[in-house]
């Protein structure tokens, strides 16, 4: 059973780390504009090289 | 990184917001983007394609009407938004606490799965000791919108669905508490968290539904200009802000401007549009010495006005004082599932105590008998009971989203189930606020293109309708000559050598006999063919008689309440076979709504100008078209886009349908509890079972809800 000892920290860990990516990406805007989202992939960005970093 | 980018000099960039109306694809976005940030000046511009907002950062030496006008130069249209507040969103809050909860309701419940599968001694100490660990602090925080809700009405002496869940939650984690600590066989952190994440989850739609709409009213908002043009004594043109006009002063109002003053017209000949304030449908011509009012438009040509009230005491700003005092004499409405839980909190938590009591009685210890009274609390608490109302709200306002129907918030839907009568605006609710040519119209093609180019030739509201029309169908412009525009009275030109006119019959067809017209119209010369005379009608929407026949049949008294003229008002009730008043001021709709609702009536309002305002706020429920004024789209609970009438109805349908699937779901709960209840008192209610029982009834009521998806027919 001490197996569970190092197993339970571990999930735990993981889903923290879930938990706090969750966190960031509605901090950073990441749910604000979902149809906007699924319509953006299918611009196609020619100009690349005169955008400054495809923001 | 681009060179030309990182060159701009670091000054402080202005940010923008516009409304932006067209935008319908991918290419779009793009198109939009790119077309921005070509302008000068613009360092970022992201559209946002959920709510059809553009955000631009520029330099503040650019303004808003040139970036407005770039917008309009690649074909989309904009706005500015009327205000630009960036509120703490309560669904991110709510979004966050929900996957807190979530998160700790799956470790929560793969330890409880262990417990149950016979994990025991040590290893259960140890399981219930981390479930605790991570249960606490997860509750502490995910649980904060129902701690403080519960919070605020007890402080006020009132109490709300949160009270019971607040009071459950924190019993069952001091209950567990002390069951850990002394290594006891049931811990209920499992159901506890699962509770929290469930009930987030309710409240979690039911915010995201409110925002979603509020951003869509929010969208049709458009900022106005709050400066005059006055004319100083100098002869100078000077812009003063609306609040610091002051009687006597001297405003320039250019044509198709929104007036912004009461006053007397010192100079000009004009048309003026008075449908928002008033509910007239006909433009009324204004001369030297004729009033005008604030909030209307001059349609024609430009107007000097001496300025005879000051911004607070204009007909606009006396509506407004109304709808203030409508919406404090409005009683609060209780929702529907705080009452249901003025009932119900008591009831459970006088179940717990009698649980307690009895099992006392009976001989059982204390710690026993808490444990039953805890498992009472936590079978009984409302969970079922927080999702049944939110999410058949919810998917009922989603179909009605889809109708084209924008409800405000889930107490809309339920005042609307409610509604026994029906009040309905003329113009621009019934009728589509726009004259349209009914009669007179050439058929002759030549002539109809003739028609065309005078009528396209003036801004005033007779021609802008022949146009549309004509535009509708197909036809081209002639070639004109000579063009000459007299204001107020018409318009001429020569085509091909024959003259022709548009406009006044005396000035058209000077000396011919006149015809007795009644009803808007004008008349139309071409050569040597006879005089036509053209008359208008403010088109009802099309469905109107049927959305009308179809709200009676649903029981509900449809009455007109009606700004405009009796002539105009009678025709048209007459034809929808409705009772009718006429040239009611605003004053006169809000005592009518006010009236039936001292009278225990339910009163839907359907209105959509500023005089329906105070009238709107009054009602229990208001409705407005989404082409109305802003105050009536601000003042109404739901706003219901295109041309026709039959949202109504089908608002009032679907939110009865909606109502019934809460009851049903209501039933479907409390039976849940009078099946499962009994087992609690008896004691055989483990946390196995607590867990099985919350998350099968909710299931059901959520199965039971989706069935709304097709409400809006």
């Amino acid at each position: 059973m001490s197996i569970v000892a190092i197993l339970i920290p571990v999930a735990l860990l993981l889903g923290l780390l879930g938990l706090a990516a969750f966190f960031w990406a509605s901090a950073s805007g990441q749910f604000d504009d979902l149809d906007g989202a699924a319509l953006r992939i299918l611009i196609e960005d020619e100009s690349v090289a005169s955008r400054d970093d495809g923001a | 990184m681009n060179a030309a980018t990182t060159l701009r000099p670091a000054a402080a960039l202005a940010g923008t917001d516009l409304v932006v109306d067209g935008l319908r694809c991918a290419s779009c976005i793009a198109k939009l983007e790119h077309g921005v940030l070509a302008l000068h000046g613009v360092i970022e511009a992201r559209v946002n394609f959920t709510t059809k907002r553009l955000h631009v950062a520029h330099d503040p030496v650019l303004g808003t009407d040139a970036l407005i006008a770039g917008v309009e130069r690649l074909g989309f249209e904009a706005h500015l938004l009327a205000e630009t507040r960036t509120v703490n969103r309560e669904s991110k809050r709510l979004a966050r606490a929900l996957a807190v909860a979530a998160f700790a309701a799956m470790n929560v419940m793969l330890l409880s799965v262990s417990v149950w599968s016979g994990a025991d001694g040590a290893t259960r100490a140890l399981f219930h000791w981390l479930s605790a660990l991570i249960a606490l602090p997860a509750i502490a925080y995910a649980g904060r919108p129902f701690f403080e809700s519960a919070w605020r009405a007890l402080r006020q002496g009132r109490t709300n669905m949160d009270v019971p869940i607040s009071i459950g939650i924190t019993l069952t984690c001091a209950m567990s508490l002390y069951e850990t600590a002394v290594q006891g066989p049931h811990a209920y952190f499992d159901g506890a968290i699962m509770l929290i994440a469930f009930l987030l989850g309710g409240r979690l739609l039911d915010s995201v539904m409110r925002e979603r709409a509020q951003d869509a009213v929010a969208s049709l908002l458009r900022k106005l200009p709050d400066d005059v043009r006055v004319l100083g004594d100098d002869g100078q043109v000077h812009n003063v802000a609306v609040a610091e006009v002051l009687p006597g002063m001297c405003v320039l109002i250019p044509a198709g401007d929104r007036i912004g003053v009461d006053g007397l017209v010192e100079a000009g000949a004009s048309d003026v549009d008075r449908s928002i304030v008033t509910g007239e449908s006909a433009p009324e011509p204004v001369a030297a010495g004729g009033a005008v009012l604030a909030g209307t438009m001059n349609l024609t040509s430009p107007l000097t006005v001496r300025v005879t009230a000051t911004a607070t005491d204009t007909v606009i700003a006396d509506i407004a004082r109304l709808m203030e005092a409508a919406g404090q004499h409005k009683s609060r409405y209780v929702r529907i599932a705080d009452r249901a839980s003025r009932l119900y909190a008591p009831a459970v938590h006088l179940l717990a105590a009698l649980s307690l009591a009895g099992w006392l009685i009976a001989g059982a210890g204390w710690h026993e008998a808490l444990l039953i009274a805890v498992a009472v609390l936590i079978i009984t608490c409302p969970c079922a009971l927080g999702l049944a109302v939110p999410v058949a709200q919810v998917v009922a306002s989603g179909a009605l989203m889809r109708r084209g129907i924008l409800v405000r918030d889930g107490a809309a839907l339920e005042k609307l189930a409610a509604a026994d009568t029906v009040l309905l605006d003329k113009t621009g609710t019934v009728t589509l606020g726009q004259l349209t040519p009914i009669a007179g119209i050439p058929e002759d093609a030549a002539q109809r293109r003739i028609l065309l180019a005078l009528a396209l030739g003036t801004r005033h509201p007779h021609a802008r309708a022949i146009a549309a029309a004509l535009r509708d169908d197909g036809v081209v412009p002639a070639l004109a000559s000579e063009f000459r525009e007299v204001v107020g009275t018409g318009v001429e030109a020569v085509f091909d050598g024959r003259r022709a006119a548009l406009g006044r019959h005396d000035w058209v067809a000077a000396g011919a006999h006149a015809p007795e017209a009644d009803g808007v119209h004008t008349w139309f010369a071409c050569g040597s063919a006879p005089d036509a005379c053209i008359r208008f009608a403010d088109a009802v929407r099309v469905d109107a008689a049927a959305a009308v026949t179809r709200l009676k049949k649903s029981g509900l008294s449809v009455q007109f309440v009606s700004g405009d003229s009796w002539a105009v008002v009678r025709s048209l009730a007459h034809q929808l076979g409705l009772f009718a008043r006429a040239q009611m001021s605003p004053a006169d709709k809000y005592e009518a709504v006010s009236r039936l609702e001292a009278a225990g009536k339910h009163v839907l309002m359907v209105g959509d100008g500023v005089n329906d305002g105070p009238a709107l706020k009054a009602a229990s429920v208001g409705m407005a078209p989404s082409a109305a004024s802003d105050v009536g789209r601000q003042a109404a609970d739901i706003v219901f886009f295109g041309d026709r009438l039959m949202p109504v109805p089908v608002a009032v349908s679907a939110a009865r349908r909606t109502m019934q699937v809460v009851r049903q779901n209501f039933v479907l709960a409390i039976g849940y509890n009078v099946l499962a209840v009994p087992l609690a008192i008896a004691g055989y209610v483990t946390p196995l079972v607590a867990a099985l029982a919350m998350s099968g009834s909710s299931i059901l009521v959520v199965a039971n809800a989706l069935r709304l998806r097709g409400a809006a027919r």
